[in-house]
C-alpha cells in the first residue's frame, strides 16, 4: 500500500468553503455547464471534457479536455458508450489530473450517447481517487430516443452508481409530465436541462451559502454515501402568505417525486430551505412536520438559509435517496470495495471522512484495472426469431420493441 | 323495393371477416337491423388490405348474402376504416364574431369548425373525422350550441381522425370495384363506440376497445364527447401466431385451439393438463401442455391491454372512465377476458352488446359484429341531421310525423 501523494493532499475540510469543480461531460453535458455560467458560481472551477471538438468550443469553460484519438478522427464518438470509455482510460492519467484540488466534483452528463455514458464512469473513478466528493447529475434519455440509447444509458447509470458518490438521475420521460405537450423539442430539452441545473444550484447553494441551520458537506457525504441511488430531487418555489403550504402541496405532487411516493420509500432526504429575511420559524417548522410525515422511514436532513435576493419567495430543494440493492452483473464490477462500504457505516461525518480516506487509499493502492480496452466489435443477436405470418408485413413496433415477435418471447418466460 | 332509400348499408373489411350489416331507417327515425352479410377474410392483414384481388372477392360474397337476406340490391355502403396509421388528437379553432350585433350565427359556426380542421397534416394524410367536442365562447366553457348566442370570440374544440390517405383508399377503391359506392369513410373504433354505449355511459366517460383479428381499436368518451382515439396493429392474429410459435403447430391449428382452449388467464385447474393433438385419421400425435397455451395468450393479450392504458394514463384520461371499459370485437370471446381487463384498467369491465338498436337477435348478440352495427348507426344519425334528401323523404317525414294522429 504505497500511499501516492494525491491521496493525502486534498485533505477535506468541512469548516470553510470547500474547493468545488464542476464538470461537463459530453455535448449535453458541455452545454449544461454553459447554463451554470453566471455570478452564482463564479466561485466554481468548470471544465468541460468531450470527445467532440465543436461543442468544446463553443464553450465558455476555462478548462476544456478534448478526448481524441487517430481511430476517431475527430468525428466524436459516434453515439457508441465503448468508444467513450476506452477513450477515457487511455487518457485516465490527464482525467485525473484534471480534477486534483477538489473536495467537491459535481459532473453533469446526458447519458444515452456516447461520450456522457462512456465517459462519465470512468472520470468518476478518476476524481474519487483524488479524494473528492463525487456527485454525478445525470438525465436518462426519453423513450423515444430507441432502445440502444436506454440501454446505453441504463449499463452507464450502473457503472457510475459504483463509482461515483452520489447519483442524481433526472429520467427526461418523467419531466415531460411537466412540460406542456405542445412545447417545441428545443424548449423541450431546456427545460429538462433546466431542471437538471436546478438540481446543481441547490446542492452549490446548500454547500456555499451561509446558513440559519448549516447543512455541511459532512451531513451532504452522509446522506448519498453508501445509498448509490437513482436520488431524485424537486425544486419548488411559492410566494405569498401561504407559500410553506404551498410549496408542500406542490412537492406532494411533484411528478419527479413520483407524485410524493418517492417520499415515502426514501431512506434518507435532504431538504433546504431558502427565503428571504421574512422566513419565519412557523414556516419552516410547517414544511418540515408535513415532509417528515410523508417519509417516516427516512433520515431527514434539513437546512435554512437566507438570501436577500429571493425577497418574498420561499424555495424548497429537496434531494431523496433510497438504498438500492446491488443490481446484477453489471455493478459487481467492484464487490469488494462496496462490500466493505456497506459493512461500516458510521452515523457522523467525521468518522465518515476517515473512513473515506482509508478506502480511497486501499483503492489507490489496488493499482489500476488493466483496463485500456481496446475497440470491440459487437454482438449480435444470435437467435432470429420468425415472425410467423407477420414477416412481410409492416412490423408493429411500440417504444423501439417489435410487438409481432411473440409476447411470452420477448418477456422471456420460460417455456418448458 | 321502390324506395330503398331508407335502407343503409355499413361494410366493414375486417382482418378475419368482412361483415356487411343492413339497417332500415323507419320514419320515426329508429334503426332496425334486416339483413347480415359475412365472409371470411382473405388479402388482409392488420386491417388494411394486402390483395384487392382476394379482398374484392371476400366483400362480394358478405355482400350477395345480406342482400339475400334483406332481399334488396345494395348500391351504396358506409365503409369501416382501421390501420396502425390512423391516429387521433385534439385541436382547437379560434373565430373572432365580426358582425355588428355579435350573434353567433350557422356561418360562424362553420367557420370556426374549418379553422379547427385546418392542421399541419402530413402531406399525404387526410381527415377521417373532425368531431366537435364543446364550443367556447369568450372563454365560457361547455357550451353545446353557440348558436343565437351573443359573443366576441368563438372557439371549439375538435377530436380530429386522420390516417394516410392512400392507405384509405385503398379500401375504397375495393368497395368500388364491385360497382358500389361509398357514402362515407367511418373510422372502425368510433363505429363500435356509437353501436355500445348509450348517451349516459359517453356522459360518464367510457372506454370501449374493438379487439379485431388484426388491429385493437380504441375510443375514449368523456363528459358525453370523444376524447382520444387510437388504433393498435395488435389482435386475435397476433394470439395465434404467439400459439404456432410457442407451441410449434401450424397456424390453422393454433387458431383452432386457440378457440377451443383459450383462455386470457392462467387457470389454475388446467396447471398440469394436456390436449392430445389428433392427425387427420384421428390418432393422438402428441401432447400439448394447456398451461403454457393459456400463459402465452394471456401475455399477449395483457400486453395489448397495457399499451392502452398507457396511453390513456399518458393522454390523462384513465380518472374519466367512470362507466368502466367495454370491448367488443372477436377477441371479446376468448373466456375470462374481462377479468383480465379489469386486473390491468382496474376498472368494471363489460363485453360489448349493442342495446340501442333493434332487429335480427342473432347479429346483436355477436361482439365482432358490433363495429359494422355501429357504421349503420352511424349512418342512420347522419341521416337523421338532415331530412331534407329528396322531395320523397320530405313529404315521408311529413307522414310519418301526423300518421300516429290518426
Amino acid at each position: 500500500m504505497n500511499s501516492t501523494p494525491e491521496t493525502q493532499s486534498p485533505v477535506l475540510e468541512t469548516t470553510g468553503t470547500p474547493v468545488i469543480k464542476i464538470i461537463g461531460v459530453g455535448s449535453a453535458g458541455v452545454s449544461l455547464l454553459e447554463t451554470l455560467n453566471d455570478a452564482d458560481f463564479a466561485a466554481a472551477a468548470r471544465m468541460a471534457v468531450n470527445t467532440d471538438g465543436t461543442s468544446l468550443e463553443a464553450s465558455s469553460a476555462p478548462l476544456k479536455i478534448h478526448l481524441e484519438n487517430r481511430l476517431l478522427r475527430g468525428l466524436g464518438t459516434g453515439g457508441d458508450a465503448e468508444r467513450g470509455r476506452s477513450l477515457a482510460e487511455e487518457q485516465y492519467a490527464t482525467l485525473k489530473s484534471a480534477c486534483r484540488g477538489a473536495n467537491v466534483i459535481l459532473m453533469v452528463a446526458g447519458l444515452g450517447g456516447g461520450a456522457g455514458s462512456g465517459i462519465t464512469p470512468v472520470l468518476a473513478r478518476a476524481a474519487r481517487e483524488t479524494g473528492a466528493l463525487v456527485l454525478a447529475f445525470v438525465t436518462l434519455p426519453f423513450e423515444c430516443e430507441g432502445n440502444r440509447r436506454r440501454e446505453q444509458a441504463r449499463q452507464s447509470l450502473e457503472q457510475i452508481r459504483a463509482e461515483a458518490d452520489g447519483v442524481i438521475c433526472l429520467p427526461n420521460q418523467k419531466a415531460f409530465k411537466l412540460i406542456d405537450e405542445n412545447t417545441s423539442v428545443v424548449d423541450t430539452f431546456r427545460i429538462t436541462g433546466g431542471l437538471l441545473a436546478e438540481a446543481i444550484r441547490g446542492v452549490w447553494h446548500l454547500l456555499t451559502r451561509p446558513g440559519l441551520i448549516q447543512i455541511h458537506l459532512a451531513d451532504l457525504c452522509a446522506l448519498l454515501r453508501d445509498k448509490n441511488s437513482e436520488g431524485v430531487f424537486a425544486f419548488v418555489e411559492a410566494t405569498g402568505p401561504t407559500r410553506s403550504r404551498e410549496v408542500v402541496e406542490k412537492l406532494l405532487v411533484h411528478p419527479l417525486l413520483d407524485e410524493g411516493r418517492a417520499l415515502a420509500e426514501s431512506d434518507a432526504v435532504l431538504i433546504s430551505l431558502m427565503a428571504g429575511q421574512d422566513l419565519t420559524m412557523a414556516e419552516v417548522n410547517r414544511v418540515m412536520e408535513q415532509i417528515t410525515r410523508q417519509c417516516e422511514r427516512a433520515q431527514v436532513i434539513m437546512g435554512a438559509a437566507v438570501d436577500e435576493g429571493l425577497k418574498n419567495r420561499l424555495t424548497v430543494t429537496l434531494i431523496a435517496a433510497r438504498h438500492n440493492q446491488p443490481a446484477g452483473a453489471t455493478a459487481a464490477e467492484v464487490p469488494v470495495h462496496r462490500g466493505s462500504r456497506a459493512a461500516v457505516r458510521p452515523t457522523t461525518g467525521t468518522a465518515f471522512l476517515q473512513q473515506r480516506e482509508q478506502l480511497v487509499k486501499q483503492h489507490a493502492g489496488g493499482g489500476r484495472r488493466k483496463a485500456e480496452a481496446k475497440f470491440r466489435q459487437e454482438m449480435l443477436p444470435l437467435a432470429i426469431i420468425s415472425k410467423g405470418r407477420f414477416d412481410k408485413s409492416e412490423p408493429t413496433i411500440h417504444k423501439g420493441e417489435d410487438l409481432d415477435i411473440p409476447t411470452y418471447y420477448r418477456r422471456g418466460v420460460p417455456l418448458n | 323495393m321502390f324506395d330503398d332509400s331508407n335502407l343503409i348499408v355499413g361494410l366493414e373489411i375486417g382482418t378475419s371477416k368482412v361483415c356487411a350489416v343492413v339497417g332500415e331507417l323507419n320514419a320515426e327515425g329508429t334503426l332496425n337491423i334486416v339483413g347480415l352479410g359475412q365472409a371470411p377474410a382473405s388479402g388482409v392483414r392488420k386491417g388494411e388490405i394486402v390483395d384487392s384481388g382476394q379482398a374484392e372477392e371476400s366483400v362480394r360474397h358478405a355482400i350477395v348474402e345480406a342482400e339475400k337476406m334483406a332481399n334488396m340490391e345494395i348500391r351504396s355502403v358506409y365503409l369501416g376504416v382501421t390501420g396502425a396509421h390512423i391516429r387521433g388528437f385534439n385541436n382547437r379553432g379560434v373565430h373572432r364574431v365580426l358582425s355588428a350585433d355579435r350573434e353567433i350565427t350557422n356561418d360562424d359556426v362553420q367557420d370556426v369548425v374549418k379553422n379547427a380542421k385546418a392542421i399541419n397534416l402530413p402531406v399525404e394524410n387526410s381527415i377521417v373525422h373532425a368531431v366537435r367536442q364543446h364550443f367556447f365562447l369568450d372563454g365560457q366553457d361547455g357550451i353545446t350550441n353557440p348558436m343565437g348566442m351573443l359573443g366576441a370570440l368563438l372557439e371549439v374544440d375538435v377530436h380530429v381522425v386522420h390516417g394516410v390517405t392512400n392507405r384509405l383508399q385503398n379500401a375504397v377503391r375495393v368497395v368500388k370495384g364491385l360497382h358500389l359506392e361509398v357514402d362515407e369513410i367511418v373510422f372502425n373504433g368510433l363505429a363500435s363506440s356509437l353501436a355500445l354505449l348509450t348517451n349516459e355511459q359517453k356522459e360518464l366517460g367510457a372506454l370501449v376497445i374493438d379487439m379485431g383479428g388484426g388491429t385493437t381499436d380504441y375510443v375514449v368518451y368523456a363528459n358525453g364527447i370523444i376524447k382520444h382515439t387510437g388504433v393498435l396493429a395488435l389482435g386475435g392474429d397476433h394470439v395465434s401466431n404467439d400459439l404456432g410459435h410457442g407451441l410449434k403447430v401450424p397456424l390453422t391449428r393454433a387458431e383452432k385451439l386457440k378457440r377451443e382452449h383459450g383462455s386470457a388467464l392462467v387457470d389454475e385447474a388446467s396447471k398440469g393438463r394436456t390436449i392430445a393433438l389428433t392427425n387427420e385419421l384421428g390418432l393422438p400425435v402428441r401432447n400439448i401442455n394447456l398451461e403454457h397455451l393459456q400463459r402465452i395468450m394471456a401475455l399477449r393479450l395483457e400486453e395489448i391491454f397495457q399499451i392502452i392504458a398507457q396511453d390513456l394514463e399518458q393522454a390523462g384520461l384513465m380518472d374519466d372512465l367512470r362507466a368502466g371499459v367495454f370491448i367488443c370485437g372477436g377477441c371479446a370471446r376468448v373466456p375470462q377476458l374481462a377479468q383480465l381487463a379489469e386486473s390491468v384498467f382496474g376498472l368494471p369491465v363489460s363485453l360489448g352488446q349493442t342495446n340501442s338498436i333493434s332487429g335480427l337477435k342473432s347479429a346483436l348478440d355477436q361482439p365482432e359484429f358490433l363495429a359494422a352495427i355501429g357504421l349503420v348507426k352511424y349512418a342512420s344519425l347522419k341521416s337523421r341531421k338532415r331530412p331534407a334528401g329528396g322531395l320523397l323523404n320530405v313529404i315521408k317525414d311529413r307522414l310519418g310525423r301526423y300518421l300516429p294522429l290518426f
